[in-house]
């Protein structure tokens, strides 16, 4: 096939069917150079970013939230056309009529809707409340399907975090296939497989299917509404790099229209948009000016996006994140390497436009990433602290060259795979109902197998591991269980219809579990194994405290004896969960990954052997606990290093914070000594790490006075925040985490 | 053979070229007013290990040494136990790890000449200027660390000068003359850093019941540093 507007490509399988990954490797141009071709902002640009900086100020000072249309339902074509500066904008289109006004979404769950509107000032509209008086959602499906049990581990905070009252996020469209193709080719497509489908048996998988083809025709079809509201026709495809970043945009405009899930995540985009920034290039309709200018138009587009949240959210996913992840770099399959000059320019952002959280950047590092690339992207961190990396050489093995990382360290390959999120269970708490036989002393309730209490003045290593593989297996069995629920529903009622209109037909699913407290329940391990611990028990002769008496060694320190207790486990649980099958049979996957409710996890839970105080937070993500380490940064690095990524295949995220002075003497040093760093983690098999640079001063200035830091970026577990942001208490929890630093 | 040791620190970044895994040994020969680490001072205690599990537990962060990183041995005082450190290096070497001794140059011998052998790069402090200030401030005499200098251009292993920046001790022209000097004298030199004096260790002599001897004495701003840097690079 064809296209005037594919002229000067070449030519591959990628115009006879959909294949994106066909066209890059086709057409992209590997850069091995440095940054100094970069441009800086241009005038238009710093103009149009101090809009924005003002309508951030604004929102601040509205406590957070600028404006609800609290009588729209937000959808595709639901709200007239939105600009920041309609004249100066060179990429357009917002997802309501105004910038940073949030539409409601009430699909996932009406009450979390409502709650959200009033946590602000604002109430629902009634027109709202009257037509979803009469309809089902997603929330609505998974209350009527829970069973009494389910309820319960969700009550007492041991599966916590569930996608059941808003969307669950997660998937990432191939939001490129709209520029390289135009929609109507991808209708046509769809139209395809929906025949091809006509030709079998059907039953519950292909009446669903069927049905979800032609709510995703119908989507394709707004989707080009939307755009023709702009003044856009986006049923061909994109001409030059300015069209194919609009397209793009649309498409992904299109999904957070429709969609309030948790991680929006964007996918792959930077080289592929290269391409088209060459071939301008070189008819000489484009400048590297302009090239860098339409980038940073599209990021400040990223950067407005915004859903309206409740204050129960914000607690487990703390400062108003998106997870508008892009994945930077890589290396090809045949070993070229994927960084292309359109890999600085969007980095280059952080410079052009600031500091910044969103979009979530994420840099695929492998070895053999060009050098100057690799220093580039050390240098972006010191200077920034915006950007995280994940282990190119660890997923291409299982992804190949075209995934892109959901939310923070969820790899799928793009338009091929999707996942079914399912937040995280809290294995230090399911340590403490074990011991007590199924009671929580936290609540007074019971839940899982009744058992007596653990007998003994010392707990016995054996007999306490042995105790927490029955509850582990009770526990593996409910959680898919109610997993299989929430996704059912979720594809009943709120059915990604636009997101997954971009992915392949025949889609490979995953159904990402997670765990919380490893470090805790790791630490509290090593203490039973190696030190005394004493239960201190109640009056009614449950075990709510422990005496620990000794040292034990302590994960987090390089030292097998303990870090073999996580790898373990880690193992132990998804070999668990894989014996309840799924909802469509998709593939069970773990990660170790908390975002900010290692706070709110630690909350629910009562005191651990390790020593750790009822309610005190969790370290994050498959961090040590704070202050644990005594043998440096790197020790740390190796234990958290030792989790096995196959068993792990959703992501092992570890949060990583340096002072300036402990990483080297000046910037130059500074950049080689964090490249070091970078490349023997990944060498290690390690799959995520987020890099800070900076001191505890600093961030207790700005918690002091938070208007002299409007923009300060920290990594947290899996994402960038703006550090003003985050509740108080989350604050506090990052001032206190483990700064490695010199004497 | 067993070293004394006083701890590790798995990212070094500031005790020689690149990322290091530096080991603190324990015991001092001198008392500099300014050391920040007065608990590596005793001559006894520390933890015994061998050099071979030295070598292993470095071993497991090779691959964060890149192209410049390696080993560094620290203290107190490396040449105290210079056959130690020797067996230390010598395993290093066996596997390919760089190696590097950051000293006062205060120990002179035959185990020390030894040592100097399988010894990539030394960092040696040039505490003071002059033999006076040497002898008030350190406890020894100025000529042991020239020797000592003198014995590493013999063998021309790569040396960086360093010197600890106390002001009114030696923030002075003098100072930085005399460390030029030394630069321009011996070939063997090619880096000169000057750190600046810190108090954060004072919380350490307070842990243990010691006073800070230098407390007394400010610490120099960052424009004083740069100010020295440049008399130094002239």
């Amino acid at each position: 096939m064809e296209h005037v507007n594919w002229n000067g490509f070449k030519a591959g399988v990628w115009q006879d069917e959909i294949n994106v990954r066909d066209f890059i490797q086709q057409n992209y141009k590997p850069y091995l150079g440095d940054h100094s071709f970069l441009a800086s902002a241009t005038d238009r640009t710093n103009e149009l970013m101090k809009k924005v900086q003002n309508l951030f100020a604004l929102e601040r000072q509205f406590g957070g939230v600028l404006d609800v249309d609290t009588n729209t339902v937000t959808s595709l074509c639901a709200y007239a056309p939105g600009y920041v500066d309609k004249e100066n904008e060179l990429i357009v289109g917002l997802q309501t009529n105004r910038p940073l006004k949030r539409g409601v979404n009430p699909f996932g769950g009406i009450r979390m809707a409502r709650a959200a509107c009033e946590a602000y000032g604002y109430k629902l509209g009634q027109n709202v409340e009257e037509a979803f008086r009469y309809r089902t959602t997603h929330n609505d499906g998974v209350f009527r399907a829970y069973t009494d049990e389910m309820r319960l581990a969700r009550k007492l905070h041991v599966i916590t975090g569930l996608p059941d009252g808003y969307g669950r996020g997660r998937i990432i469209g191939d939001y490129r296939r709209v520029a390289l193709y135009g929609v109507d080719r991808l209708i046509e497509e769809k139209k395809k497989d929906k025949k091809a489908l006509a030709k079998g048996n059907f039953n519950t998988d292909e009446v669903r299917l069927e049905e979800e083809l032609f709510q995703q025709i119908a989507f394709l079809g707004y989707m080009k509404e939307m755009a023709a509201s702009y003044g856009y026709d986006i049923s061909v495809p994109a001409a030059n790099t300015r069209e194919a970043i609009q397209w793009t945009y649309f498409a992904y405009l299109a999904g957070i229209k429709e969609q309030n899930g948790a991680a929006n995540s964007l996918g792959r985009v930077a080289t592929f948009f290269d391409i088209y920034i060459e071939r301008d290039l070189a008819n000489g309709t484009l400048t590297e000016e302009g090239a860098q200018e339409l980038i940073d138009d599209f990021v400040i587009k990223l950067r407005l996006a915004r859903h309206l949240r409740t204050p129960e959210y914000n607690e487990l996913f703390g400062g108003d994140p998106m997870w508008i992840t892009e994945s930077v770099g890589g290396m090809g399959e045949d070993g070229r390497t994927l960084v292309t000059k359109s890999s600085y320019r969007i980095l280059n952002t952080l410079y052009t436009l600031g500091s910044s959280a969103e979009p979530n950047l994420t840099v695929l590092w492998s070895k053999d990433l060009p050098d100057p690339f690799k220093k580039f992207c050390a240098k972006v961190s010191v200077d920034t602290d915006s950007i995280q990396y994940e282990n190119d050489d660890l997923m291409r093995p299982d992804y190949g060259d075209d995934y892109a990382i959901a939310c923070c360290v969820s790899a799928m390959k793009v338009g091929k795979q999707m996942q079914f999120f399912g937040a995280r269970c809290n294995l230090a708490k399911l340590l403490l109902i074990a011991l007590n036989g199924g009671y929580d002393a936290t609540t007074g309730m019971r839940i899982g197998p009744e058992m007596p209490v653990i007998e003994g003045d010392v707990l016995d290593y054996e007999t306490v591991a042995e105790r927490y593989d029955i509850y582990l297996q009770w526990l593996s069995r409910l959680y898919v269980n109610t997993m299989n629920v929430i996704h059912y529903m979720h594809d009943k009622y709120a059915y990604e219809k636009s997101q997954m209109a971009l992915h392949d037909t025949d889609v490979h699913r995953f159904m990402a579990f997670g765990v919380a407290g490893l470090s805790v329940i790791t630490d509290s391990m090593s203490a039973i194994k190696y030190a005394q611990v004493h239960p201190v028990k109640n009056a009614n002769g449950y075990i709510v405290d422990f005496e620990t008496v000794g040292d034990f060694p302590k994960y987090g320190n390089d030292d097998d004896r303990v870090d073999l207790i996580a790898k373990e486990l880690t193992h132990k649980v998804i070999t668990e969960l894989r014996k309840t099958p799924t909802y469509r049979n998709a593939e069970h996957t773990l990660s170790v990954l908390t975002i900010t409710s290692n706070v709110m996890y630690g909350k629910h839970t009562g005191s651990t052997p390790d020593g750790r105080k009822a309610g005190a937070p969790f370290a994050p993500g498959a961090n040590p606990m704070h202050n644990r380490e005594e043998n440096g940064a790197l020790a740390s690095l190796n234990s958290v290093a030792k989790i096995d990524y196959a068993d792990c295949r959703d992501g092992i995220s570890n949060t990583f914070s340096i002072t300036p002075d402990a990483l080297g003497r000046g910037d130059e040093e500074r950049v080689d000594n964090l490249v070091s760093i970078l490349d023997g983690y990944f060498a290690k098999m390690a799959h995520h790490i987020n890099i800070n640079v900076l001191s505890r001063e600093t961030l207790l200035k700005a918690y002091d006075d938070p208007e002299a830091y409007p923009n300060l970026t920290i990594r947290v577990s899996g994402y960038a925040v703006n550090f003003n942001k985050l509740s108080r208490e989350q604050q506090r929890e990052v001032i206190s985490r483990t700064f490695h630093e010199t004497m | 053979m067993v070293g004394r040791v006083h701890s590790i620190q798995t990212l070094g970044t500031l005790d020689g070229p690149g990322v290091r895994f530096v080991l603190f040994l324990q015991g001092c020969n001198l008392r500099c007013g300014c050391c920040h680490n007065p608990d590596t001072w005793a001559m006894q205690g520390g933890q015994k290990l061998t050099a071979t599990e030295i070598v292993q537990r470095a071993m497991r962060y090779r691959t964060y040494f890149g192209r410049e990183g390696g080993i560094t041995v620290s203290g107190g005082e490396p040449l105290l136990q210079a056959a130690f450190v020797t067996e230390l290096f010598a395993l290093c070497h066996e596997n390919g790890i760089h190696t590097c001794l950051d000293t006062s140059g205060s120990v002179l011998g035959q185990e020390v000449d030894a040592l100097l052998d399988v010894t990539d790069r030394v960092l040696l402090d040039i505490k003071y200027p002059t033999d006076g200030q040497y002898r008030q401030f350190v406890g020894c005499p100025l000529e042991k660390p020239l020797a000592f200098l003198q014995q590493l251009n013999e063998k021309g292993i790569a040396t960086t000068l360093r010197q600890v920046v106390i002001p009114t001790l030696n923030d002075t022209e003098e100072s930085m003359a005399f460390l030029a000097t030394l630069r321009g004298q011996f070939a063997c030199v090619d880096k000169v850093e000057l750190l600046p004096f810190k108090k954060i260790c004072k919380t350490k002599y307070d842990q243990m019941g010691m006073e800070f001897p230098f407390e007394k004495y400010d610490t120099p701003t960052a424009a004083q540093m740069a100010e020295l840097q440049k008399i130094l690079e002239k």
